[in-house]
Parts: structure tokens; sequence; C-alpha cells
């Protein structure tokens, strides 16, 4: 198992560098100054705007400005975002709770939904509940986030008026921070009514969020239950007189899972790109707004280091996929 | 009364309209105690009536019997849960495959005690005693540890040991094993059968045996059935089908043995194939392929024939 982690590890190192490389040079390869754009119409000397590259140390070689990025993280400095001039792993963690939030939220959507129906619908193969859930889930899985999202703002929070428009709480509520989840926090706070407030700006970014990964997990469910359930070993648990229960919740979901997990880690790199065009759409202050504003700004040190953060968590996260998957397939354990 | 009774076994496969018979009135007999062989090519729905008795055909396939007793109990006039109660407990049935027969994911001795929790329930120690117990038996070594290993862990010969103890876990009085060393290596299959044969010899229990091999049939069954195509051609002993077979199928099977061919350039051969789901021929289903069939073949099916223990489905049987 330690030999395990180590190659995996291993592995990860060489994906690490290649992130930071392309982060780096495609932004900086993007027309558009971020002094420029900061100071807008206004203008400013040209003094003041070669100090201010100095400052920047954007007048260096740009090998020699990835040499400085590159020390820097690893001594834990990601550099500080032009814009707001705070250190942009503060930023990024002041951020990333409401991603997760929605992140999580969408996850469990899909994962506690997809599954059942991947398992009734491979139950059920051929019936006509069969057929409804594949397609509703190929349309699922074909629509853009973008266009689902802004038909539930239209229909839900337009027309019915049932969930708010945008952002993630009503202005009616003050929730004082502390872990940076809005649930937990209005939790805490004293206000009532906070939380189903939080709840309610939850659900349409959520349902708009999960719709590709609950496709994905629900058809993958079925076609792996499906394989599974042609195989010899379930006729061997049938020809012990198991019940049906038992034959499809122990032996075949189990093997079937196996494929399932892996997708389901990989949805997470999904939902942190899916929350970029989720988060701009429903104003979610998240990591994926932010990472938007901050390349129209030009923000080279906050787009780099957001990247980055992004990335490392996409890597761990299949890190833990990948141990996770030893867990329950044995094959994989015991080499 | 016998442990089986099989009257007029039909099942069906595709649909209602034009069904194809994988198994066309099939009637089987078998005491306790005994082996019965079932012998035929590919096809020929041997495993398909196999897994009828225990209740493993599942929809779009549909059974029909007029009997499918055991015990006296007719299995296909009880539900479902009272059906599974005795599949897996007295009828137990060992497969082709044992190296895809176990659960990838389950270590041997959870797959053995699943079965005895089901049937037999006792507690975790009860339990985990007897599958030692069982491992013994079937012959693994050292079996304490072995219970914590997983299938892909033993080999061929070793996993269907496994099946085995699975099998008659609950002291089955049938066992049913379609093709039990036909994926093993020769030297393999020896022990294998001789370990089914002593378990069946100790604890009495009726054996079906199930195979295209006639050598390994002869050996191990007291009465054999030929089947070809879905339907039971000829029945009797091993030793009456070896030397006096009255089909001509029989005659071509037993003739296409490498043993018969000491001194020939090719072995013997039936030519052609089992006939698919819409190529059955009318008459008799083996004419084209019967260098002895007649008109009389070719428009009209011949009955099964002759004494209870020595039948022949054959206009023009051999040697009379």
């Amino acid at each position: 198992m330690l030999i395990f982690l180590l190659k995996r590890v291993g592995v990860v190192i060489p994906t690490f560098f290649g992130v930071t490389i392309l982060t780096f040079f495609l932004i900086h390869i993007i027309p558009g100054d971020p002094i420029l754009i900061r100071t807008g119409e206004r203008g400013l000397s040209d003094e003041r705007y070669a100090e201010m590259r100095a400052e920047m140390g954007l007048d260096k070689p740009l090998w020699k400005q990835y040499v400085t990025y590159i020390t820097g993280v690893f001594s834990g400095d990601l550099g500080k975002s032009i814009t707001t001039q705070v250190p942009v792993i503060d930023e990024f963690f002041t951020l990333f709770p409401a991603t997760i939030e929605l992140s999580v939220c969408a996850s469990i959507l899909a994962v506690s939904i997809g599954i059942p129906l991947g398992i009734l619908t491979a139950v059920r193969r051929g019936s006509f509940f069969d057929y409804s859930v594949m397609t509703v889930s190929l349309t699922g899985y074909s629509m853009p986030i973008f266009w689902a999202a802004i038909m539930l703002i239209l229909v839900f929070s337009v027309n019915l008026g049932w969930t708010p428009v945008a952002g993630r709480m009503s202005a009616m509520y003050w929730v004082e921070r502390v872990t940076g989840f809005m649930i937990i926090d209005s939790f805490l706070s004293e206000e009532k009514g906070a939380v189903l407030s939080a709840l309610r700006h939850l659900i349409l970014p959520s349902i708009a969020l999960a719709t590709i990964p609950l496709a994905i997990v629900s058809r993958m469910t079925r076609s792996a239950m499906l394989e599974v359930l042609n195989e010899e070993y379930i006729r061997t648990a049938k020809a012990k007189g198991l019940s049906p229960f038992k034959v499809i919740f122990v032996h075949t979901l189990r093997n079937a899972l196996i494929p399932v997990i892996t997708v389901i880690g990989l949805q997470v790199g999904t939902l942190l790109s899916g929350a970029i065009l989720t988060e701009t759409i429903f104003a979610w202050p998240g990591i994926g707004k932010w990472m938007v504003d901050s390349i129209s700004r030009r923000d080279y040190f906050a787009v780099q280091g957001g990247i980055l953060m992004v990335a490392t968590i996409v890597i761990m996260v299949n890190l833990l996929v990948d141990i996770l998957y030893g867990v329950i397939n044995p094959r994989i354990r015991h080499r | 009364m016998s442990l089986l009774e099989i009257k007029n076994l039909t099942v069906e496969f595709g649909s209602i309209e034009k069904p194809f018979r994988a198994v066309d009135a099939v009637n089987l007999r078998l005491d306790e105690g005994e082996v019965l062989g079932i012998v035929g090519e590919s096809g020929s729905g041997k495993s398909v009536s196999a897994l009828a008795t225990m209740g493993l055909i599942e929809f779009p396939g549909r059974v029909r019997a007029e009997e499918l007793k055991f015990q006296g109990r007719d299995l296909l006039r009880i539900n479902d849960k009272q059906r599974r109660s005795i599949t897996g407990a007295d009828i137990a049935m060992i497969f082709q495959e044992p190296m895809t027969s176990l659960n990838p994911c389950f270590t041997v001795g959870y797959q053995i005690i699943e079965t005895l929790k089901v049937h037999q329930p006792d507690t975790r120690k009860q339990m985990k005693a007897r599958a030692v117990e069982l491992l013994e038996q079937v012959g693994i070594p050292d079996p304490v540890p072995r219970l914590k290993l997983f299938p892909h862990q033993l080999s061929g010969g070793m996993s269907q040991r496994v099946m085995i103890a699975i099998a008659i876990a609950c002291n089955p009085r049938l066992l049913i094993a379609d093709e039990p060393t036909t994926a093993l290596d020769v030297t393999i299959q020896a022990q294998i059968m001789d370990l089914l044969l002593e378990l069946q010899e100790k604890s009495k229990m009726g054996m079906v045996l199930i195979s295209h091999d006639l050598a390994l049939i002869a050996e191990a069954a007291g009465q054999v059935v030929v089947m070809y195509a879905g339907q039971v051609v000829e029945i009797g002993t091993a030793e009456e089908l070896f030397y006096t077979p009255k089909h001509p199928y029989t005659a071509a099977l037993i003739n296409s043995l490498p043993e018969h061919a000491k001194g020939k350039k090719r072995l013997d051969s039936l030519a052609g194939v089992v006939p698919g789901m819409y190529d059955r021929p009318s008459g008799c289903l083996l004419n084209p392929r019967c260098q002895y069939a007649t008109d009389r073949c070719r428009n009209e099916e011949p009955e099964l024939k002759g004494p209870l223990k020595r039948q022949v489905k054959c206009h023009t049987p051999l040697g009379e």
C-alpha cells in the first residue's frame, strides 16, 4: 500500500509543474496589461508606469518572473493580487468555502440521485422508466450549463418566484463569517430564517451544477450494473438462494461501484470548472467567479495562484479516489 | 419416490410469437445417491435444463413443465421465496468457469459463510468453524488463513474447490455439476472429479453431471442422457451407450473421441452444427447431419421409445 501511494505521488509532481508552467505562460500570452486595466481611462505617467512594473517584477524577462513565481510557490507565497493587494492565498481561502459549499451540495445531489437511478434503470432495463430516465439524463448531459442555469432562474425565480435569483444570502439578514460556509454560519448566527434563506439560495445553483455529474453518474451506474449483472458470479449468488435484494445491493453494486467511484472522482474537476459558469450566472462569490474576474483584470498573480490551488485540489482528490479505489477493489490492493 | 422427477420440461427464449425452444419436452429422473450424466455438444440444452432446475432462468426465458418435482415437491408451483430456500441449500450447483464464478470483491470466507447465513444461520464463530471444515473437506490445506483470500489470489483448481465447498455447505441432496472440469488443467480435472465423486459417495446425494466429455461421464455416471438441440435423444447406462449406441448421434459422439482415431490421419467428426434459433429442420432434428436419414426422418419426428432405462429417439436405431 505504501509503495502504491509513493508511486501515485510520484506521478503527481510532474503534473504539478506542468500546471504551473501552463498557467503562467498562458496568462502572460493573453494581450492586455494589468496596470493599464487597473488605472483605466485616467491613464498614468510613463515614470509611474515603469515604477509599478518594477514593483510587481513585470519588467524582468518572463523566465525570471517564472523562477521568482515558482520559488515563491515552494515557500507558500503565491504573490499579492494586483487588484486588491491582498495575498492571493488569503483571497483564495476567503472565497473557497463558498465554492466548496456549492460543489458539495451539487455532488450530494448527483450521487444520491444518480446512483439509485442507475440501479433502478439497470434492474428494470428496457422498461418505460428506464427509457425516460435515460432520455432525460442524456438531455441533462448535452445541455450547456449556462443555458440550463438561465432557464432555471427564468422559471423558478422570475416566473414562479420560489427561489432567489442570485447571491448566497438575502440582504435582510446579516450573518457573521465564522467558517465561510453560509449554512453553518447562518446556523450559528442569531438571525431567524437565515438558514432557510441560505438553503433557498443554494437550490438553483446546486441543481445547475449537478446536472452534468448527475447525468454521468446515473448512466455510468446503469451501464456498470448491467455489465456486472451478466457476470457469472452473479449467477453463483443467485444459485446460493440469496434474495434479489442481496444479489443487487451486495454482489452487484459493490462491483459496479468500482468504475462509478472513478467517475465521481473525475467529476470533482468538472464541478470546479462548472463552478466558473454557475458562479458567474448566480453571482455566487466563490473561486469560479473570482477567477473569471481576475482573468478579465489580467491579475496575473491571482490567476496563477488560483488555478494552481484548484489544480492541486483536483490532483489531491484524484489521489484520494485512487486510494479509495484500492480499498473497494481488492484486486488492486493485494498485488 | 425419486429425488428429482422432471416431466416435459420446456424452456423457451425469444418472443411469444416466435419462441426459441432451448429445452424441448425433456424428462429426467434421478434417485437418491445416483449420478446422472448429461452429454451433448454446445447448444444442446444441457446447461439450460440444469439452470431451469435451479430456478435460474430469468425473464425473458420461460420455463414450463408438467412436473418439476424435487423430493416430491413441485418446484414450479411454490413461490419465489420457498424456491430460494431450496436453491443453494437442498439443490446446489457448480459451474464451468471457477475463476469468474466467485465474486472478486469478497473473501473466500465471506462467500462460504454467506450461504450458511441464508440457509442455516448460526453464530459467527460456528459458521466460521463450519467454513474451515468445508475447506478441509474439499482438500484445501491450511484453511484458516485461506478464508481471508480473495478469488484473484486463487488458482483455477482452488477456485473450483471453493465453489464445491460453497455448494456442499448446507448438505444438499442434489448437486448439479455443469462442466465442472472443462476450464481446468488436465491434471486438476482428475482431482476435482475424484473429489466430487468422493463427496457424492459419502453423503449419498444425487448428482447431475453435465459434460461434453463422454469419457468423463462414462467413468462417473450410472445412467446417461444424451441431448441434442434441446431434446433427449438417447438414455442408457454409460456402458450401453459406449458399446452399443442406438442413436446415430450418440454413435457419432463416440466416434469423434480422439481415442477412436488411432492410426487415422484425421479425427472423425460429425459435420455441421446444432441447428440455431430459426433454422430447425422438420422431422428429426438431426436429419441434415445424419448419414442414415431417410424421407421419414425428414418429415416425421421420432418418439423417444423403449424401456424406461434404455430409450432412443430414432426411426432407424442402430443395431436393430
